[in-house]
Formats: C-alpha cells, structure tokens, sequence
C-alpha cells in the first residue's frame, strides 16, 4: 500500500491564511482539506449595539481586498431595511465606484497574483525581470482602478466616501472626466490582456458546476437583481438564507455554505460571465468571442481569461458612467431610522457577498448575518481538487503541488473574509 | 556596497484584513524600485518563495489574538533585524479588539454554531504588548507613502519622516475647512494621529479616528465639545470604540462616559 501526501502549509499569492492537504492511497484521493487558519475577528457580534450608519466603515475592515464590496452589501442591505431606494446618479457613482474596485482586484489577480503560475514564476516580481512590459503595463492598470477609488472613495483601501443613502461628497463632471483618457487606455489594455491571458496553457480540466449568480434585467451585476443559477435557482436576495446554508463538514475545519437542495455551487467570475454573458457590452463579448473562450465556460483555470474579459467591462461601464453624469444636487438622500431587517448582495470581484442586518427603531444593529464569498467557494475548491488530483496522478509531487496552488488560486480566494464565518475547528480529546 | 547582498524584507501577518500589506502592491509606481533595492524574502500575500530564516526589514501587520500567534510572534521577533508594526491592527489591537470590552465566549457563540472549536484569546492586543518593536505605522490602513518613507528610512539608515502631530493639523496644512467649526460635524481629528491626509474633512465628514490617537491626546476636552454638538455618552463611546478601541487614550476615554 503506497500513500502519498500533498501538503501546502501556508498557501502564497492568496489573501489571508491559508493551506491545503491533500491524501493520496493506492493511487486513490482519500482526503483533501483546505484549510483556513485566519484567527476569527468576530465582526458578526460586534456589529450588535453599533449603528445603522456605521456598518459600510466596520465591514470594510473585513477585506482589506474588496472593501468596496463589503461597503455596497451593507448599505444596500440597511437601505433595503429602511425602505429607500438609492437611485439615478447615485446609484451610478456607487456602480462607478465598484468598477474601480473590480479593475484594481481583478489586474491583481490576474497579473501578480495568478499570471506567475501559468507562466511558471514565484511571483511577478521574478516574473517582471522576463515580462516587464506586461507587469508594468499591469501595475498602470491598477492604478486607473485604485485612482477612481481614490477620487470616489477618499482612498483605495477603506474608502470613507460611501454612506447609508449616497456619499458624504460627490465629484464634478469634471474631476470624473479627468479619467476618461486612463480608462479608454485601460480598456483596450484589458482587451490586450484577454489576448495575453488566453495564449497560457490550461489543463484540460472541466467540472459539472452549479452557478450562481445575480442577474439583473439589463446590466451586467453589481449591486442588484435576482439569484439565479444554471440548475434552477431563481430568487430574489431576501430569499437567499431559504434555499442556502451554511454547513459544518466533518473532515474540514470550516463552514461550507451550500445550495439547500442540491449541495455545492461556484460563486465568482465564471458564474458571472456563464449566467450574463448577454448583459456584457459589446466590446468584451467580442474580446471573449475573439479568444475562442466557450460560454459557458466549464473550466476553472480559465477563470483568468473571464477576469480579464470582466476589466473590458469595468472599464466600458466606467466611460458609459462618467459620459452620462451629471452632478447630482444632493450628495445622499436623508435618512429616519426605522425597525426592519434588511437584505444585500453584490458582487465582489471573487463572487456574491451576502448581507442581513436587524435593526431596531432606534437605528442600533441588533443582528447581522454576513457570506463571503470565499465560504461559499469553499466547497467546490475541496471537489476541485479531488478530481484534479485524482486525473493527474502521475505528476510528480513538486509539480502536482503548484497545480494544486494553482487550483485554489483559480478562485482568488479571500481567505481573511472567509474566516470570520468559518470555523477553526480544533480538535481535543 | 556593491556585493554586499540586498537587505532581506519579510511580511508577517497575524489578524487583520490585509489591508495595510496590500499598501505595498498598491505603491504601483514604486513598487519594482523597493523591490530593486530589497529582497523580497518572505512574503506569501505576493510570492510563493522564501528565501532564508532571518530577514533584515520586518513588516508586521495584525494583532495578537490566539495563543499560538501570542507564540509565533516571538520566532518573528527573533528572525528580524528591524521590526516595523504596519497598522492599526498590529498598533493597537484593531477594531476586532471590540471582544476586550465584551465576554468572548458570548461573541463566540453568536458567529460560531460549535464555539468548542474556536480557540482565542480573551482580548485582541497590540504586538508591542508582546515583543520590542522598532517603530509602529499608524492607521486603518497605513498611508502607502509613508510605508515607502519608513522603508527608505531603515534602509538608509536614518531616522523615519513621520509627524506625531494631529488630523487636524493636516487639516490646517491642507486648508480645509473645519468641519466642526463649519458645519457642527462632530470630528476625532484634534486628537487623532496624522498620516492620513486629512482624508475625511476633505470629504465634508468628521474624522472618525482610523489612525488611532496622536501624542498627548486631550481626548477629554474635545468630548466635551462633542457633548456642545449634541453628542450623548453613548454616541461618544461608540466614537471613541472604533478602528482604535484598545489604544490607551481612546480606551480611557469610551470608558470614562460608559459610567
Ligand atoms: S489596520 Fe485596518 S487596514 Fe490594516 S490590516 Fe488592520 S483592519 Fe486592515
Ligand atoms: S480623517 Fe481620520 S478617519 Fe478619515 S482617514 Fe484620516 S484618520 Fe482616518
């Protein structure tokens, strides 16, 4: 009886802590583990007793990655809870804003964090010294992202710009076409980068995927619109704790969240763009149509290739955004706090991010319940891997650890969200 | 110099939201100049390789919250020459430095179904309350420049270039208009470290404390202007219980109106 184990300790180019184990017996996959050891920071309990208008800046803090995310589940989820609708050049900023986001999360991703794998690099450091053009190409992408963050947020990590009902300032027409020249370049470097992206090696690797997804009637999501999967799911936010939930499995230290009636489901870019394609502007159907890239699309690896495809889109929908704006005269609409449970989801750049908050008449938080998007991946990583390794036996340890890496990577996960609503199960006799 | 190996730079992380080592991948314009100048030996947010077991720059982001970081944080101490704090978290605790005020095993229990599993410690602390640091970056995140600046520094050997004074002298430096005085927005800015820029002022909103409290704070005097504004007690211990809660002046304070 021969075993062998793969076992990655601390996984790199991944946000937060995290590793894998994988066990092998006569030629078999037996056991795999992704394992997250983020030390639990408790946002759900201290949100009780805060207020209403303090969640978008305290959930900010759970990704240092896609705060933008967090800011918009909340405050759709309190406006939701105090019936009012944030709409017109508001809603369009928020939208503008999360472009930047999307843009600055998803070039990191696709260039310093996954890149160095495909092209067999630690990092893109190293990987710069071969491929300058491309990194520091790369690196002025980016910025464009963080730079609309920075104009509409304060600053890129933790903008202190979003309230509950708008902004605490909103930019002239002008400052907001200061970055129309950045973007155009942005996008065609973004259709640049499908190109580049779509010429890696990808293993042959396919997987029979529930996706899911919101939907929207003519946009491709953000912040709005119904859950929808490919085998069935069609809902609206309110509704998510009723057909999904969050399970403890035995052989893992974490929660996984699962669809009620069928198991696991894959959250993220590939979702997105499987479930929306039609919703994309044209230029980035058409950068995608250019690269062969199949919709739907069944193989994780080639979740850069979408990434890619989803920048054209930022950038697309941040020109549309800024070349219809007008300033709006007030920059956020008033608010009377009310009892109500409220409701939000949005999609950060590695999947659905799922909110609720209660909140009594006073305003005060008395319950909130937060999904990243990373617990919900979790699962499908673990399956992934399985059938990963299983197929590629053969390879070396060395070379079948990488790709394992690699594997996880395919999900950017965010491992310091995922934490706070995983469990650190540790075992005592 | 010239065949003198590159300065070692290791990224730790202990709880946070990587946000503050984050800030480095977003100096996009200097961000292949540092790594020319160091070798980035140890930092797995960005690499897969680790070269070495000492480093020569420690950057340090995350508090202390679990026994076995109370363990770890001491083999980092030992395997750096300078050791930099990056942070609020790692400054003073961060906001998940909230539990000090509370009963863990209550807060356990509310976010976790088997709260058996979850090993952590009763309070969330600062990781100078652990080992000897070399110098502690204020802020919820760090200011990205001043990253470079402290960096620069150390590897120049001299001293860092990091006013101790208040947001609000930022404020003033920048012009902006006073919020308080202006509009009556309730501000932390006259007893919050400077670094940020004056960010929120510049954006018609009171500072909120993020870079936690700046030297020889008057937090007393500045509540009773608050209390002026029609702020109550229970509004300023939530103000004072943020990004920053477990820092000294900010915890005395929110404790002092909590009577
Ligand atoms: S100080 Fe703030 S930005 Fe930095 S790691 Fe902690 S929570 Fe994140
Ligand atoms: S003004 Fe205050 S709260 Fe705002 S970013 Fe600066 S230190 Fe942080």
């Amino acid at each position: 009886m021969k075993s062998r184990t793969i076992k990655v300790d601390y996984l790199a180019r991944v946000e937060g802590e995290g590793g894998l184990f994988v066990k092998i017996k006569n030629r078999t996959v037996v056991d795999v583990i992704f394992n997250i050891f983020e030390p639990p920071r408790f946002f759900e309990a201290f949100l009780r007793g805060r207020n209403f208008t303090e969640a978008p800046d305290i959930t900010a803090r759970i990704c240092g990655i896609c705060p933008v995310a967090y800011q918009m589940s909340s405050v759709h989820a309190m406006e939701y809870a105090l019936g009012v609708k944030v709409d017109g050049q508001l809603r369009a900023l928020r939208r503008l804003l999360y472009c930047g986001e999307w843009i600055e999360s998803h070039i990191l991703h696709i260039y310093l964090l996954h890149a160095p794998d495909f092209l067999g690099y630690e990092d893109a450091i190293r990987m710069a010294k071969d491929y300058p053009d491309a990194v520091k190409n790369a690196l002025r992408l980016k910025k464009i992202g963080n730079e609309l963050m920075i104009l509409l947020g304060g600053r890129e990590i933790h903008p202190i710009n979003v309230k509950v009902g708008g902004f605490y300032k909103v930019p002239a027409k002008k400052e907001l076409e200061n970055h129309l020249d950045d973007l155009k370049w942005a996008r065609d470097a973004a259709i640049d980068t499908v190109k580049l992206v779509s010429t890696f090696n990808f293993p042959d690797f396919e997987q029979d995927y529930e996706f899911v997804a919101l939907r929207h009637p003519d946009e491709y999501p953000l912040c709005e619109g119904r859950l929808v999967s490919n085998k069935g799911v069609d809902i609206p936010i309110p509704d998510y704790e009723k057909h999904f939930e969050e399970r403890h499995v035995e052989h893992s230290t974490s929660l996984h969240s699962v669809i009620r009636a069928r198991g696991a489901y894959h959250v993220g870019p590939l979702a997105r763009y499987n479930l929306n394609f039609d919703r994309l502007p044209q230029s980035a159907q058409q950068a995608a149509r250019d690269v062969k890239l199949a919709t739907p699309c069944n193989n994780p690896f080639k979740s850069i290739i979408v990434r890619a495809v989803e920048t054209v889109f930022a950038c697309e929908e941040a020109i549309r955004i800024i070349n219809e704006y007008e300033m709006p005269e007030h920059p956020a609409i008033e608010i009377q706090p009310r009892a109500g449970v409220g409701y939000g989801c949005s999609e950060a750049p590695r999947g659905t991010l799922y909110h609720r908050y209660r909140i009594d008449d006073k305003g005060k938080i008395t319950d909130a319940k937060i999904v990243p998007p990373t617990s919900q991946n979790q699962k499908i990583i673990e399956s992934d891997l399985w059938e990963f390794v299983q197929k590629n036996m053969a390879l070396s340890n060395e070379k079948l650890t990488w790709l394992c890496e690699q594997a996880v990577r395919n999900y950017d996960p965010c491992i310091s969200c995922s934490c706070h609503f995983l469990k650190l199960h540790i075992e005592r006799e | 110099m010239g065949n003198r190996r590159k300065p070692r730079l290791a990224v730790w992380k202990f709880a946070s939201c990587d946000g503050c080592q984050l800030s480095l991948l977003d100096c996009e314009d200097e961000l292949l100049a540092v790594a020319g100048e160091v070798e980035i030996a140890n930092f797995p947010e960005a690499s897969r390789a680790i070269i070495g077991r000492s480093y020569d720059i420690s950057l340090v982001e995350g508090s202390i919250t679990t026994p076995h970081d109370a363990e770890r944080i001491h083999k980092v101490r030992r395997a750096s020459g300078i050791l930099i704090t990056i942070g609020a978290c790692a400054t003073s605790g961060g906001i998940q430095a909230l539990r000090n005020f509370k009963d863990v095993k209550e807060f356990t229990s509310i976010v976790y179904a088997s709260p058996q599993y979850i090993e952590t410690l009763n309070k969330s602390t600062p990781i100078t309350d652990h080992i000897s640091v070399d110098f502690q970056l204020n802020g919820c995140p760090i200011n990205k420049y001043q990253l470079v600046e402290v960096l620069s520094a150390y590897l120049n050997g001299r001293k860092p270039n990091i006013p101790s004074y208040s947001t609000c002298i930022e404020c003033k430096l920048k012009g902006n208009v006073c919020v308080m005085v202006a509009h009556g927005t309730p501000c932390l800015g006259p007893v919050t470290h400077a670094g940020c820029g004056s960010i929120c002022p510049a954006y018609n909103r009171g500072c909120y404390g993020c870079f936690g409290p700046k030297e020889t704070p008057n937090t007393a005097a500045l509540s009773w202007q608050w209390k002026k504004l029609g702020i109550n007690d229970e509004n300023l211990v939530r103000a004072f219980r943020g990004f920053n809660a477990n820092a000294d002046a900010f915890r005395k304070e929110s404790e002092a109106h909590e009577k």
